[in-house]
């Protein structure tokens, strides 16, 4: 057998990054989960090493780096087609210090259902020589909201335990900025154009997380990776429930959007501020939850801020800042009202 | 075959296609950095807010000496100047 010997992390000398996540057999307890930042960059280190090929600025990295922080021992990877798929695992290497697979497009959550239920029979015989392994997937919009829908709602419906996390870029950016069931409306895009016949994408963002609330499962959230604590106990709760949990991360992604390469943190804290992506989690017994910065809008509504806050940065929906198309960008801010107002008749936390 | 066994000699996972974990699978991307952050450490209040909104695991806070930038990888992208909250980390051209 040949022993090979891993590179070292580059940051921290005489100690690799990648040790945290080797687990002997018989590796019992659980990981803690750290919110204090100097205790997590003492004692934490992610499950994506530097240097992959995600483009300068993007977001993705960041939900993943923050979810590793919050995984609680021996976990694989499932990864669906899409950029953190083609940016991290170029033959024969690998950025993932964790246990990772890739099946196709449409599948990863049909793998994530055989790889749980092996788990599950390898603990049943005695061969399993962990307490708990857990699966968790990275989807992108187009795996999830077009391609993979039918499998993870198969997976849903059946049961199994795992957490998918959609790392939502709203629209196909790995292949070249098409549109998906995911762009919002009057976006631009390279198969919705904005000219003189439409302005941009004339579909209403598809409702996913809301879809996945529809099945009844037992975890449902939606984070930013700028609202880091939140994705980072969001993640935690995923993992610890006994059945499918579905987290909706929003990715900025700056080719795509049109925007600097600085600005994926501030354009996702602006997304939660104008409410266009509202913060809340969905359990059976709780229903609606408003969590962190959106529940501070619900208690004092004066934080709400209009939806060019969020528009100006980005160079996808510059069309909309002309004033010839203000009545497009009243229709945009009265869709986003109600879809809050629905949001807060609908949480159970909110003041009435 | 009959009652023969097949034999492997080797283990079977040696033959197949394993990918190993590696810093900088895509090469040296600090490579592709137009703008370079610059540290003032004197000014930094040690919030660890870089380190956690790094999108490459490339900077390091150490709490006594200040923040560390590993710019063989670091690709330039600027959001950690954007998050710090006391102006810290400056972007300089290349």
């Amino acid at each position: 057998m040949v022993v090979r010997t891993l590179p070292q992390y580059p940051i921290k000398k005489g100690e690799p990054a990648y040790k945290i996540w080797i687990f002997e057999p018989g590796w019992k307890g659980e990981l803690p989960l750290i919110t204090n930042p100097r205790q997590l960059a003492e004692q934490k280190r992610p499950a994506l090493l530097p240097g992959h090929r995600l483009c300068a600025g993007c977001a993705a990295p960041i939900i993943v780096k923050l979810a590793s922080l919050a995984f609680r021992g021996p976990t694989i990877v499932v990864s669906a087609t899409g950029c953190i798929e083609v940016a991290t695992t170029i033959f024969p290497y690998t950025s993932w210090a964790i246990p990772w697979i890739h099946n196709a497009f449409e599948n990863s959550a049909a793998t994530a259902s055989g790889i749980e239920s092996a788990i599950k029979a390898l603990k049943k015989t005695g061969r399993l020589p962990y307490d708990h392994v857990d699966v968790v997937v990275f989807a992108g919009d187009g795996g999830t909201y077009d391609i993979g829908i039918q499998a993870l709602s198969g997976a849903a419906e059946r049961g199994h335990d795992f957490l998918y996390i959609l790392y939502d870029n709203e629209a196909y950016m790995n292949t070249g900025i098409q549109r998906s069931g995911g762009t919002p409306k009057f976006a631009w895009t390279t198969t919705s154009p904005v000219g003189s016949v439409i302005p941009g994408k004339m579909e209403h963002k598809k409702p996913i997380a809301d879809i996945m609330v529809a099945h009844r499962i037992p975890y449902v959230a939606t984070t930013t990776p700028a609202h880091w604590i939140d994705l980072m106990k969001k993640v935690r709760k995923g993992i610890e429930v006994n059945g499918p949990a579905f987290i909706h991360a929003l990715s900025p992604c700056d080719r795509g959007w049109r925007h600097a390469e600085n600005l994926a943190i501030e354009i996702s804290r602006r997304a939660v501020d104008t409410c266009y992506f509202p913060l809340w989690e969905w359990t059976p017994e709780k229903g609606y939850m408003l969590t962190d910065r959106s529940l501070s809008i619900a208690r004092n509504p004066k934080l709400k801020q209009p939806i060019e806050k969020f528009l100006e940065l980005q160079g996808r929906f510059r069309h909309l800042l002309k004033p010839e198309n203000r009545h497009l960008l009243k229709e945009l801010q009265e869709y986003v009202d109600a879809m809050w107002e629905d949001l807060l008749n609908r949480a159970t936390n909110a003041p009435k | 075959m009959g009652k023969d066994k097949l034999v492997i000699e080797k283990p079977l996972y040696d033959r197949l296609p394993i990918a190993k974990p590696m810093v900088g699978v895509a090469g040296k991307t600090g490579l592709w950095r137009v703008e370079k952050p610059v540290v003032n450490n004197s000014k930094c209040t040690r919030c660890f807010l870089c380190e956690i909104y790094c999108p490459v695991n490339v900077i390091r806070v150490e709490p006594e000496t200040g923040v560390e930038i590993d710019y063989d990888y670091c690709k330039g992208c600027g959001i950690c100047a954007d998050v710090c909250p006391v102006n810290a980390i400056e972007m300089k051209p290349e």
